[in-house]
């Protein structure tokens, strides 16, 4: 039962810990988008398309860590092993 | 993990047949395409009004974005970018409703259209550059070539991986947390997250196609 416990446990940090990093790295991608368009309000669109692609090059970090997450709790592979030793 | 209650699941199982839901609702999506390009295009005025002025509006808004992203060059590539954009944003606001699955909340569908920019992307490279393609991959100083070489290819290998997995992720995870708040408080409190949800659909559509044109534009310019 054990097993399961710290599943639970690793997904949980391993999804705060992910979206930590992302979190930063997006909020200093906007820092500088904001930045651009407050100095030149012209470029605006141009910034909005680049800073779209950067986030989600970014967000997809935080994204791996979910389907990861995901795999843990609903798809683990080792679950039917795990059971398999607890029977004996 | 999505809607407890989607109907063409049932109405499938009525008649025993082992579809996915997720190849039935990409069905669904496609009829809804294919019927109202057909309604739309039966009765074209020159003063647009009602369905036709909206999907004008759409198309010439996907027209100009690829202007803007690929320029000139781009024009051939309008058909594809243009039904990954409906397909996608269809795909991905049908989840609004209850009893639809969007088909984009599963990894296959998202590998499809993954998989095809992949091939397109490299079709497009081989036929506009021939065996010169391959300079794309070799970098700018011929000694550092066959490290540069490895790192690209594992390089475009990632793309369809991480388009796959970011639609996907997006969709799937919306919908998880969509059911835990309806588990949790079933009135009110999901709204926030649905209207999240169209903002979530709407961007993730973006992204898809613009980086679908990204990496196409990326195969049609010349190696450095």
């Amino acid at each position: 039962m054990e097993f399961f416990a710290w599943c639970m446990v690793a997904a949980g940090i391993g999804m705060g810990l992910g979206s930590f990093g992302t979190g930063i790295g997006q909020g200093l991608a906007i820092k500088s988008a904001v930045e651009g368009v407050a100095r030149n309000p012209g470029a605006s669109g141009k910034i909005l398309t680049t800073m779209m692609i950067g986030l989600a090059m970014i967000e997809s970090l935080a994204i791996y860590v979910f389907v990861v997450a995901m795999i843990i709790l609903f798809a683990n592979p080792f679950t039917e092993e795990v059971v398999k030793l607890l029977a004996k | 993990m999505t809607h407890p209650f989607l109907f063409l699941k049932w109405l499938t199982e009525q008649f025993h047949l082992n579809l996915g839901e997720h190849v039935t609702y990409t069905w669904l999506v496609m009829a809804i395409l294919i019927g109202v390009a057909f309604v739309v295009s039966r009765s074209i005025s020159l003063v647009p009004k009602g369905l036709q002025n909206l999907m004008e509006t759409v198309v010439s808004g996907v027209a100009n974005l690829l202007e803007e992203t690929m320029g000139e060059e781009g024009k051939p590539f309008f058909p594809l970018i243009a039904t990954f954009a409906l397909f996608i944003l269809v795909c991905n606001l049908i989840a609004l409703i209850p009893g639809f699955m969007p088909p984009t909340a599963n990894l296959n569908t998202n590998a499809a259209l993954a998989l095809m920019v992949f091939a397109m992307t490299h079709i497009v490279g081989v036929k506009k550059h021939g065996v010169a393609y391959l300079k794309h991959f070799m970098g700018p100083i011929w000694w550092l070539a066959p490290l540069i070489f490895i790192i690209e290819i594992i390089g475009h290998l990632a793309r369809p991986l991480s388009l796959t997995l970011r639609l996907f992720g997006n969709m799937w995870g919306h919908e998880i947390v969509l059911m835990i708040f309806i588990a949790l408080v079933p009135l009110v409190v999901p709204v926030p997250m649905m209207l999240m949800g169209v903002l979530v659909a709407f961007i993730q559509t973006f992204v898809f196609t613009l980086l679908a044109m990204i990496y196409i534009a990326g195969a049609l310019e010349e190696a450095h």
